[in-house]
């Protein structure tokens, strides 16, 4: 590439359009999920590993709160992943392409993950 | 210009293809287990248990599984691609990436079939 050309990388003085906001959003959720995969995966290893790890799984989603935070963060997180994720899918199908419709699913994904998250909270509290 | 890039699959396209076909998979799990847990408030050990012992459940968890490792090793793999440029970093970030996804594969596969 030429060297004379101009760039701006200087995201600060970009607009950001809710199209740009969840779509930045769906990778955020994306890297948030992958961390939150140790998480997951020892509350998986520990209730199959007994009646006891089962119990103790239990317990800490029904008492600790660090452990009922973050499960709360993770489905939220999902809850997002998924409705933009879904939408991502859709449009490379071909469906809803145009600004507006792009503008109002958009619109759909942050909504749908406002009442996920809100259910997500009555779920684990 | 970026002349080759080959992460996962023989080509971006089928990378691409990859992401979307583990992203089903994904989705269909996640909304699978979310049900399970809700319509099933009262779980205990036994049937949990029971659940996994499943040869259908088995199958589609390791189905879960391996799109799993597929669907975050090109996903962090395009994220890696963006912003970490230096070659150093970024071999390291996605050595990291690949050898966490391999143990979850193998610790998953273990927990299943309970070796
Ligand atoms: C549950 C574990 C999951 C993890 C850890 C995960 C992680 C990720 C990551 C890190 C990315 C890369 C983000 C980017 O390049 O901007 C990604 C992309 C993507 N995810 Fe997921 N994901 C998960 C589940 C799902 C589910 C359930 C869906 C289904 C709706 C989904 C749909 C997608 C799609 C369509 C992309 C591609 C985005 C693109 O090409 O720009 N993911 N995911």
């Amino acid at each position: 590439m030429s060297d004379k050309r101009p760039v701006n990388l200087d995201l600060g003085t970009f607009k950001h359009p809710l199209i740009a906001m969840v779509s930045i959003c769906h990778r955020i959720s994306g890297v948030v999920l992958f961390v939150g995969l140790v998480f997951l995966f020892c509350l998986f290893d520990t209730s199959l590993s007994g009646a006891a790890g089962f119990a103790s799984a239990q317990d800490a989603l029904q008492t600790s709160f660090v452990a009922q935070f973050i499960t709360w963060g993770l489905l939220t997180s999902l809850g997002f992943h998924f409705s933009a994720g879904m939408k991502h899918l859709i449009m490379d199908v071909g469906v809803g392409e145009e600004l507006d419709s792009a503008n109002n699913a958009a619109k759909m994904v942050v909504g749908l993950t406002l009442i996920l998250a809100v259910l997500a909270g009555v779920w684990v509290w | 210009m970026v002349t080759t890039i080959t992460n996962f699959g023989r080509s971006g396209l089928y990378d691409w293809l990859l992401q979307r076909i583990s992203a089903v998979v994904l989705a269909l799990y996640s909304v699978f287990m979310v049900v399970y847990l809700l319509l099933n408030p009262q779980l205990d050990y036994a049937q949990w248990d029971a659940l996994f012992g499943m040869t259908s459940m088995r199958i589609f968890s390791l189905m879960a599984l391996l799109s799993l490792g597929a669907h975050c090793w090109i996903g962090l793999w395009s994220v890696s691609t963006d912003y970490i440029k230096p070659f150093v970093f970024r071999f390291v970030f996605q050595m990291v990436i690949g050898v966490l996804m391999f143990v979850y594969t193998v610790w998953g596969v273990q927990l299943l079939w309970g070796l």
